[in-house]
């Protein structure tokens, strides 16, 4: 320090001094013994929740006391039902072959399918749709395929439905099941006799499923958006009526018609195809603030700064990630602190005012993109309605589109000093069409 | 509202914090809530009290007299953002330094709330504001990073010219007590909204020589003191909300014009 001083260089700033608080040192963890560095290493660093071998069991030797040999001997299997003799490798100990069952048998189960006398037949179980002979053979199958439905509705001989075929297994057992139990108490317990198989509930369960995993992308967006912006309603709706109930109760008139609106916007945002982004979301984005707000209020004290950044948050909170370092990228070259110098409370209700304004200027940009997309589709005679569908239209658009859409706007915002709107605008939005036909071709 | 007339200040531009601006604002962003007002009256919920507070550090080098441990004299400090007595508001001020100083937890109790020291290190000071209990029960804290050298590492030590790190911020007391309200009414540091009709409105014209000069207008550093003023942010604000409004004009325009367009290509479409 005292050279640079006769020098005359300044000092380098102490900013890293040993005595500030030191962050968190991440301690190197010593390797466990018994695996090697590199190994251990591959893990990350950490050690593996559950050792795998435990290091000892490797080194272990086998008792010296013990002669082991190993001899290929015959075997019989009692899941079998012939008797069939096969023959593999035993690990013999001193001379004495292991005993006991073939250690694979106990895998062999099965389930138990009813059985009934013709005579339960006659009495509990006939039904207009089957027949006797129907219903033995279904039941054969149960047994034979052990209650796989898929195979049995494959192999039954006439065409049933699965449902149905299920549904007359399920009434048959539980129909023997009361019959058989002695008194109704008994069988109250079980599963069949509490809730019964239901044939057209199933149906319908499965051609709804069947419904949402054919959907396609932009359907489950769509539903994604509605879903969400229903939610929020609710949500404002609930935080409405908590900072309701806590004023006076004359004040319950005037709420109700700000939420009526809000049901018929989210009514016609469903009616309407990619109906214009701005204009639904910005009357339910008045509904949230004025939760956000009601929390704020909720506060005994509060810095403006703090209540700008949850305002920010929560107009914010319908982007992703991206969208958001789009909106301040853009505050950027517009020349406008992220966090404003002066936050008063003009100048943060301007601040929000003009974020929420970005957003709504980069959704629209995304319509328009999509929109152009859908163009040039249209025009190749391909019947594509989606952009994201095709990896061609991947290729080619989004060079063209985001590229040029987004050196634009830039350069329209730095082009000339605040507060004057320069003329070059016009020119870049013609470019955008002469290139997509550049690269038609 | 604020008319202070400090001679050491060259002020041109006054921060405003006219009743107008705000109250147009305010409907903006809570348009239910107004009409909630309009029929409750009298309750102080209405009303929101915002004080604008400037904290930061004035950092000077010693010099000549700089050794390893103590090369800087600084003050950290909170003030009013005008410049006015903000004890009103503010009961006492604790400034937890670096545990490396004696007695890092520092209680300031009175006006002006500001602590002096000397050292070398740049570090994390936590300002905590506790207020009087008729304003606000539980206390505040801002943090402020000290510092110490010149952003840039090129400009060569002065010891005339200190390095001065602000912040600007408003303190915002959303349901204030009536005692608070009355005492407050015609400061100067504090700014009130607009009344609602059940209160009895103040004189507006201030007699200047009835108000308590503080310390804070002779005191020696207020030469350093940042002027924030909001009229140039507002401006930048409405220049850019202006360029992006036109943009999405001009994007609305091309989108209908496209979708003319397809219309007419494939009525067939999925459209």
């Amino acid at each position: 320090m005292d050279a640079k001083d006769i020098l005359g260089l300044p000092k380098t700033p102490l900013s890293v001094p040993p005595e500030k608080k030191s962050q968190p040192k991440k301690d190197s963890q010593r390797k466990p013994d018994g695996i090697s560095r590199e190994v251990y290493a591959l893990t990350g660093g950490l050690a593996p929740l559950m050792p795998s071998i435990d290091s000892s069991y490797l080194k272990k030797r086998p008792p010296s006391d013990e002669k082991i040999t190993w001899q290929w001997l015959p075997f019989t299997n009692s899941a079998r039902k012939d008797t069939l003799q096969l023959y593999h490798w035993v690990r013999v100990v001193n001379g004495v072959p292991p005993t006991g069952d073939y250690s694979f048998a106990k895998y062999n189960k099965s389930i138990e399918v009813t059985k009934y006398t013709d005579e339960e037949y006659a009495k509990h179980l006939t039904d207009p749709s089957w027949t006797k002979q129907e219903t033995d053979q279904l039941f054969d199958l149960c047994e034979q395929f052990d209650l796989r439905f898929v195979i049995i509705a494959d192999r039954f001989p006439s065409s049933r439905t699965m449902e149905e075929l299920k549904d007359r297994y399920y009434s048959v057992c539980r129909s023997i099941l009361l019959a058989r139990a002695s008194s109704p108490a008994d069988v109250s317990g079980h599963p069949l006799v509490k809730e019964n198989y239901n044939a057209s509930q199933e149906k319908e369960r499965k051609r709804a499923l069947s419904m949402v995993l054919s959907q396609t992308k932009q359907q489950e967006k769509k539903d994604a958006e509605v879903l969400a912006e229903a939610k929020k309603i609710a949500e404002s709706r609930m935080a409405a009526k908590g900072v309701e109930e806590s004023v006076m109760p004359a004040t319950e008139n005037e709420f109700p018609e700000t939420t009526i609106d809000h049901n018929d916007t989210l009514v016609s945002l469903s009616n309407v195809r990619l109906a214009p982004v701005a204009a639904p979301p910005s009357t339910l984005v008045i509904a949230d603030t004025s939760s956000t707000l009601a929390s704020l209020r909720m506060l005994p004290v509060y810095l403006r700064t703090y209540a700008l950044e949850q305002m920010v948050q929560q107009a914010s909170s319908s982007a992703g990630l991206r969208t958001i370092k789009r909106v301040e990228q853009t505050l950027q070259d517009l020349g406008i602190n992220l966090k404003p110098r002066v936050p008063t409370k003009a100048v943060c209700a301007e601040h929000l005012e003009l974020r929420k304004e970005i957003l709504t200027l980069l959704n629209l940009q995304k319509q328009l993109q999509y929109k152009e997309a859908e163009g040039s589709s249209l025009r190749e005679g391909t019947t594509y309605s989606e952009m994201p569908g095709t990896p061609k239209d991947r290729t080619f658009i989004p060079d063209a589109m985001s590229f040029g859409g987004n050196t634009c706007l830039c350069a329209t915002f730095l082009v000339k000093g605040p507060g004057r709107v320069s003329e070059t605008p016009s020119s870049p939005a013609n470019k955008r069409p002469r290139k997509m036909k550049a690269s038609d071709l | 509202m604020t008319n202070s007339s400090s001679p050491k200040r060259n002020e041109q531009d006054q921060p405003e914090t006219s009743g107008p601006v705000l109250k147009s604002l305010k409907t903006k962003l809570s348009k239910p809530e107004d009409a909630e007002k309009k029929i409750v009256g009298k309750k102080l919920k209405d009303v929101e009290i915002s004080v604008p507070i400037v904290y930061g550090n004035i950092a000077f080098w010693l010099g000549k007299k700089a050794n390893e441990y103590q090369s800087h004299k600084w003050t950290v400090y909170v003030r009013g953002a005008t410049n006015e007595d903000t004890s009103g508001v503010i009961k006492k001020v604790v400034f937890q330094l670096h545990s490396s100083f004696n007695n890092p937890t520092r209680v300031v109790e009175s006006p002006p709330f500001e602590l002096s020291e000397q050292g070398w290190g740049e570090f994390e000071i936590a300002i905590t504001l506790h207020f009087h209990s008729d304003v606000c029960e539980k206390p505040l804290s801002l943090y402020h990073q000290l510092k110490l050298y010149p952003e840039d590492e090129s400009t060569s030590l002065s010891i005339k010219k200190p390095v001065v790190v602000e912040s600007y911020d408003e303190l915002v007391f959303p349901e204030p007590s009536e005692s608070f309200l009355a005492r407050v009414q015609n400061h100067p540091a504090v700014s009130v909204p607009r009344l609602p009709v059940g209160f009895t409105l103040p004189t507006p014209a201030e007699d200047p020589s009835e108000r308590k000069r503080v310390d804070t207008k002779d005191h020696p550093l207020t030469q350093w003191f940042t002027n924030f003023s909001e009229a140039d942010e507002l401006l930048q604000l409405a220049a850019a909300r202006q360029q992006v409004q036109t943009h999405i004009a001009k994007l609305r325009r091309q989108i209908t014009v496209i979708e003319g367009q397809q219309q007419q290509l494939k009525p067939s479409s999925d459209q």
